[in-house]
């Protein structure tokens, strides 16, 4: 991979300090003892049960709300804030920018933490690989008393050693920052960041940070595009349209995050929750698919050409054995009745393009979710799902597949909703825990 | 499938050189009628139902009447071999290459068959329908696959022991077969073809597909032929078995580094199929892709499975489809998957005709006026082929052409076969003592004494008919037939469901009777009864002279000794044909002095000084001292107590057991001498049709005079109704099993020496009484 991307300008400057000039009264070094790792999931239970950040937003003169405040501030972290969850196959960071420093403490501010601000808020890529979801970003946001623009970035998780290697030039653990994880790459990494940058991590459980931050965002976005929306009319393509969904009271609730692999929750309130299930086809199993059946190496290209494909080329419908409806089941001719199907006969192998199978892939993984989530919110008696993931970044074609599947399904019963920040709760949820690791 | 090329060549290139041996392959065809096919992607099964015409011994009783007395040496019964004709249905399995070649066979075999229509299902059956009409002149009438896969589900598990198996691959035999169950419904029935359905079948006529899945065999085979240079499905298989999915697959472990412990997931867990594959600049290897490919389908399929069981309250689940068909690889992760997903409440469950069901299905709908249904039915373990005989997996290399035709042939019993009615849970019922699959050793015991016991029955077989001059070659050709069955078991204990001492005995039976040769103790027996009968009176008035206590205690060892004359035990066919004055007190000798292996006749004495027993059922065993010296004595017995006897026999010949109609000549032979008209309380009935006696294939008549009786006693007599079968047997009332064990592997393997005796007298405990 390429490094240089992770190299900034201000490189070499290294008078790194033991010093915070966010708030001296929370000056204190953090290089002690490393927050427990096991009891991480417990802690962060407590911190969402206590949880200050929703209604910041909405946060009075009141002498209450003063005394809140000032009580926030000597509990506050130092800068920088992070929140990271690194997945499978993608790292996703969330990161707090400071809107509001005042001259004095953009003076004391120390060379290295600077310089990471400079750098993450002046590039919209990093590297080759690595990306700023600008169209994401939540602006003037209030977090902790401090008002500032939250940054969505991710980049592969097989660069993270390049990440670490950048975390090591910029002297980040000068900063005595906690760094607050989730996901698996935060219990297989933990050691690489130690070794390799210096750096304690917070290790997060990932259903949790993941349940947590999609309840914050969901509190938090007020203006702009709604965070949440469904397609109304899903099986009438010509009139599917993005609407506003409003999840104030969104309990019980279906989860299904859809990562390289897929995870299944059944939400009953803010600290209740279970996992159902998962599955091993999730959005691992379309890029792996598609990076060895169309010889493409990224999501956005196997997206691209899904998009431009046929899959009725490669699937075996419904129609294609009964010629019709298979009306004793209720089958409706244009289901997929083998996925691939066609694909057994020569002749059909060698007429398809790259696209079609893209798109049949596509097809089959999405259907097959669809079909699991079904089978969940039935069993579990749910009637809302909402669907996350960094699988459905950018793919409105599963998403509205899965809007279909589902209300078609099960006949109206069941309602499809989406999130725009798709695939970085669980990032949010850990930079949440980051009140509670002092 | 097992097809060379597939689907799409099938059509293209049927293969018209193969000869088929006619005796072997669609028997009795002459008088076949109710013709079905199932045509599915790769293999044609073919169904119809025929009769087959063979000799049955009948016995006649001389009339006595006209002479007064008798004369010595006269035979009590006269005995002749007559024809018969019973019901066999066939079905036949083949390649879809062969289909032309199979019926124009069929064409020319046929030779008058009113037969105007053959009912056909399957994908392919619309594809070769202009070829069936043209070459067989018969009119296609096509079913719905599905409502004939339920069909044929339901007949199969109805009629066939063992038809259900759990495949578990590391255990001896890898098959655990199930008990037939009183009910077999409701049950999910997941049928993997191309695609997937899932359907919930409630009963005979009532189902409903409730679900499904595109991600079937199709994918497999279908993206296999993608990722893969191989196009056959079967060879993909192969390929899979031989890969190694942890190079293509993202485990848990390469996420967290090990497991994520706090869901309890395991870090060998698959998080992301294919997950590894997700990049443009490594090479996989094709067994690692297929074998990725086959965890990833079985998994999916496992867990809809296990999400609709649980949705609608079900713990059976059968899998069936080309998928599934006899490919342990398959069976194996879809197994697995199951296991994970419920934790092991649901059990993926097997068929072993699972690759029939849709042509019996389609042969039962258009047989419907013969009632198939109100029959029973029974495996024909000569005719069939068994599990996996023509597996791909097992002899991939060497499948010789007449190795591709697979078949299943079922007989038509006589009577409905019931379960008996005083077992005390017929759902956990296991005749069987000992499962030959599961216990290698008790195996290999067991086949090689029925090899070893091969000559004897051969010559026997000659014996019993002196006068037909091809008797010889008729058993010569039995001798073939029924070592290549025994050596088929050694290689593949599993072929026929579980294999116990009674499936190796039901096995010759039905060899012995293929050739014609339906009694080959006839002669032994009849010989044996006469002399038998000479010594009745004298028994009889040497116990009247005991005391009570005394005459009890010889009674119970007149059956032992009466017992130890027995054919079918080799240490006694020895002693019986070297010195034939083997008499009955000698008998005596031999039996072992109590206290016995299993000694309850304390508490038999002891109950037999209380109230008399309404009814005793007595399961009989031997012809000749063991029924008339043992039995009859001890009948008697209970019949002046005030307790009424219902005999139960064997309908047709086993060994030198007594038949139904042997039983009754020597009734009505010993009755009209007696003080006592035996006749007026003595019931008598053939208890089953084959060997032995699993209590879950009695006569329906027996079960209903068992049950209006009021049957408060049963004894069990003999080797193989006591110790084979029955043996841990849990009945409602109180029961007595007894046997000699002239056995030494056997008795050994009791912990006693050859002429043991077991005498086991069970009382039902009062909680279980009180039912």
């Amino acid at each position: 991979m390429e490094l240089n991307g992770y190299h900034c300008a201000g490189e070499g400057c290294a008078e790194a300090e033991d010093e915070d000039t966010a708030g001296p009264e929370l000056l204190r070094p953090a290089g002690g003892e490393p927050p427990c790792s096991s009891a991480a999931a417990g802690s962060g239970e407590k911190a969402m049960a206590d949880g200050p950040a929703h209604r910041e937003r909405r946060i009075s003169n009141s002498t209450p709300a003063r005394q809140r405040l000032d009580s926030l501030k000597k509990s506050r972290p130092p800068f920088p804030w992070f929140g990271m969850d690194i997945g499978g196959t993608l790292v996703k960071l969330v990161y707090f920018e400071p809107k509001d420093i005042t001259a004095e403490e953009e003076q004391e501010e120390v060379e290295s933490l600077k310089s990471i601000r400079h750098y993450l808020t002046s590039h919209t890529a990093y590297g080759k690989t690595g990306i700023r979801d600008v169209h994401l970003e939540l602006p003037d946001l209030i977090l902790w008393g401090r008002k500032g623009s939250l940054h969505f970035i991710r980049f592969p998780t097989q660069e993270l050693p390049a990440f670490l290697q950048m975390g090591r030039d910029k002297h980040f653990s000068s900063l005595h920052t906690t760094l607050c994880a989730t996901g698996g790459g935060a219990y297989k990494f933990e050691a690489d960041f130690r070794t390799m940058a210096d750096l304690q991590l917070l290790k997060l459980d990932e259903l949790d940070c993941l349940i947590k931050g999609v309840l914050y965002i969901d509190s938090v976005v007020a203006r702009g595009p709604p965070e949440c929306y469904y397609y109304e009319n899903p099986t009438h393509p010509e009139n599917c349209q993005q609407k506003a969904y409003n999840l104030e009271n969104p309990y019980p609730l279906l989860l299904v995050n859809i990562g390289s692999g897929v995870s299944i929750l059944a939400v009953y309130s803010k600290d209740n929750y279970k996992r159902v299930t998962g599955t091993s086809l999730g959005g691992g199993t379309f890029l792996g698919l598609c990076c060895l059946l169309t010889g493409c190496s990224t999501f956005e290209e196997a997206l691209e050409m899904a998009s431009r494909g046929e899959s009725t080329r490669v699937d075996k419908l419904v129609r294609d054995i009964y010629g019709g409806d298979y009306e004793r089941f209720g089958l409706p001719g244009w289901a997929v009745a083998s996925s691939f199907g066609n694909m057994m006969c020569k002749e059909k192998r060698d007429s398809v393009s790259k696209e079609d199978l893209a798109r049949a892939t596509l097809v089959t993984i999405t259907n097959n979710i669809g079909s699991i989530t079904r089978m969940c919110a039935l069993n579990e008696n749910i009637e809302r799902v909402v669907f996350v993931g960094n699988f459905l970044r950018v793919n409105t074609l599963s998403m509205k597949l899965l809007a279909y599947a589902l209300d078609y399904w099960s006949k109206g019963q069941l309602k499809a909703l989406f999130l725009r920040h798709e695939g970085y709760f669980g990032a949010v949820g850990a930079l949440l825990e980051l009140l509670n690791s002092s | 499938m097992a097809t060379p090329g597939g689907t799409n060549r099938a059509s293209h290139s049927l293969d018209k050189s193969i000869t088929l041996p006619p005796d072997e392959i669609f028997r009795n065809l002459e008088n076949a009628k109710r013709f079905a096919i199932d045509i599915g992607g790769s293999l044609t099964k073919l169904a119809y139902y025929s009769t087959v015409q063979h000799k049955v011994a009948k016995v006649r009783s001389f009339d006595h009447t006209a002479k007064a007395g008798e004369a010595d040496g006269e035979p009590l019964y006269e005995i002749s071999v007559q024809e018969e004709i019973t019901a066999r249905l066939h079905f036949i399995k083949f390649e879809n290459t062969y289909i032309e070649t199979c019926l124009d066979f069929i064409k020319d075999h046929l030779v008058n068959t009113e037969t105007k229509v053959i009912k056909a299902t399957g994908g392919g059956a619309y594809k070769f329908k202009d070829l069936i009409e043209k070459k067989l002149k018969l009119k296609v009438d096509k079913e719905d696959e599905m409502s004939c896969l339920i069909k044929g589900c339901n007949f199969v598990l109805k009629n066939i022991p063992h038809e259900a198996f759990v495949y578990a691959k590391h255990a001896d035999s890898g098959f655990r077969f199930q008990n037939t169950r009183p009910d077999i419904f409701p049950y999910l029935l997941v049928n993997i073809g191309s695609g997937v359905s899932i359907v919930k079948v409630e009963s005979e006529d009532k189902f409903e597909r409730i679900g499904g899945s595109s991600i079937g065999g199709g994918t497999f085979w279908g993206l296999g032929a993608l990722l893969t240079k191989t196009k056959r499905f079967d060879e993909l298989l192969q390929l899979a078995s031989k890969g190694q999915h942890t190079n293509v697959d993202m485990l848990v472990k390469d996420i967290y580094g090990g497991a994520y412990g706090s869901l309890g997931l395991t870090g060998d867990l698959i998080a992301s199929s294919f997950g590894k594959s997700a990049t443009a600049d490594k090479e996989f290897s094709q067994e690692d892709m297929a074998k990725s490919l086959l965890h990833m389908i079985s998994n999916d399929i496992g867990q809809l499975a296990c999400l609709y069981a649980r949705l609608h309250n079900l713990n059976r689940v059968y899998f069936g489809g080309f998928f599934i068909r006899g490919h342990p690889v398959t069976m194996h992760t879809i197994t697995y998957s199951i296991n994970f997903f419920t934790k092991g409440e649901v059990q993926a469950l097997f068929l072993r005709h699972e690759g029939y069901l849709g042509a019996i299905g389609a042969f039962l709908k258009g047989a419907e006026e013969d009632n198939p249904n109100q029959y029973s039915w029974g495996e024909n373990y000569a005719g069939s082929s068994g599990l996996m005989s023509v597996s791909p997996d097992l002899n991939p290399m060497q499948r010789a052409r007449s190795g591709t035709f697979d078949m299943l042939e079922m007989d038509r019993l006589e009577r409905q076969l019931v379960n008996l009615p005083l077992l005390q849970d017929p759902s956990s019922y296991i005749p069987d003592t000992v499962d030959l699959t599961e216990d290698a050793l008790a195996r290999e015991y067991w086949l090689y004494c029925f090899e070893e016991a091969l000559d004897g029955v051969v010559k026997r077989a000659v014996a019993s008919q002196k006068d037909q001059p091809e008797a010889a070659e008729r058993a010569e050709k039995f001798r073939q037939k029924y070592r290549h069955k025994l050596q088929t078991l050694r290689h593949q204990p599993f072929a026929y469901g579980s294999l116990t001492v009674r499936s190796l005995l039901d096995t010759r039976e039905h060899c012995l009777n293929e050739f014609n040769f339906p009694d080959p103790y006839s002669k032994i027996k009849q010989r044996e009864n006469d002399m038998a009968l000479k010594y009745y009176q004298k028994v009889v008035r040497s116990l009247e002279e005991l005391s009570w206590e005394q005459r009890q205690f010889a009674l119970v060892r007149g059956i032992l000794a009466g017992n130890v004359f027995d054919w079918g035990a080799k240490a006694v066919s020895d002693v019986l044909e070297s010195d034939p004055e083997f008499g009955f007190e000698q008998a005596k000798q031999q039996l072992q002095e109590r206290p016995w292996l299993v000694d309850a006749y304390n508490q038999w004495v002891e109950r037999l000084k209380g109230p008399p027993h309404k009814c005793a059922l007595f399961f009989v065993d031997n012809s000749g001292m063991d029924i008339i010296l043992g039995v009859f004595p001890f009948v008697r017995e209970l019949l002046l107590r005030g307790t009424e006897v219902v005999l139960a026999s064997n309908s047709g010949p086993a060994l030198n057991d007594v038949t139904n109609s042997e039983l009754q000549i020597v009734t009505e032979r010993i009755a009209p001498r007696k003080v006592i008209d035996l006749s007026l309380y003595l019931f008598l009935l053939p208890s089953l049709t084959f060997n032995l006696f699993p209590s879950s294939r009695l006569d329906k008549v027996l079960a209903t005079v068992v049950r209006e009786r009021g049957t408060d006693l049963v004894i069990i007599e003999g080797m193989g109704r006591a110790i084979h079968t029955n043996y841990y047997a849990m009945l409602s009332c109180e029961s007595l099993k007894l046997a000699v064990i002239k056995n030494s592997w056997l008795a050994e393997r009791l912990g006693g020496k050859i002429f043991s005796v077991v005498f086991k007298y069970e009382v039902p405990s009062k909680a279980q009484g009180l039912h």
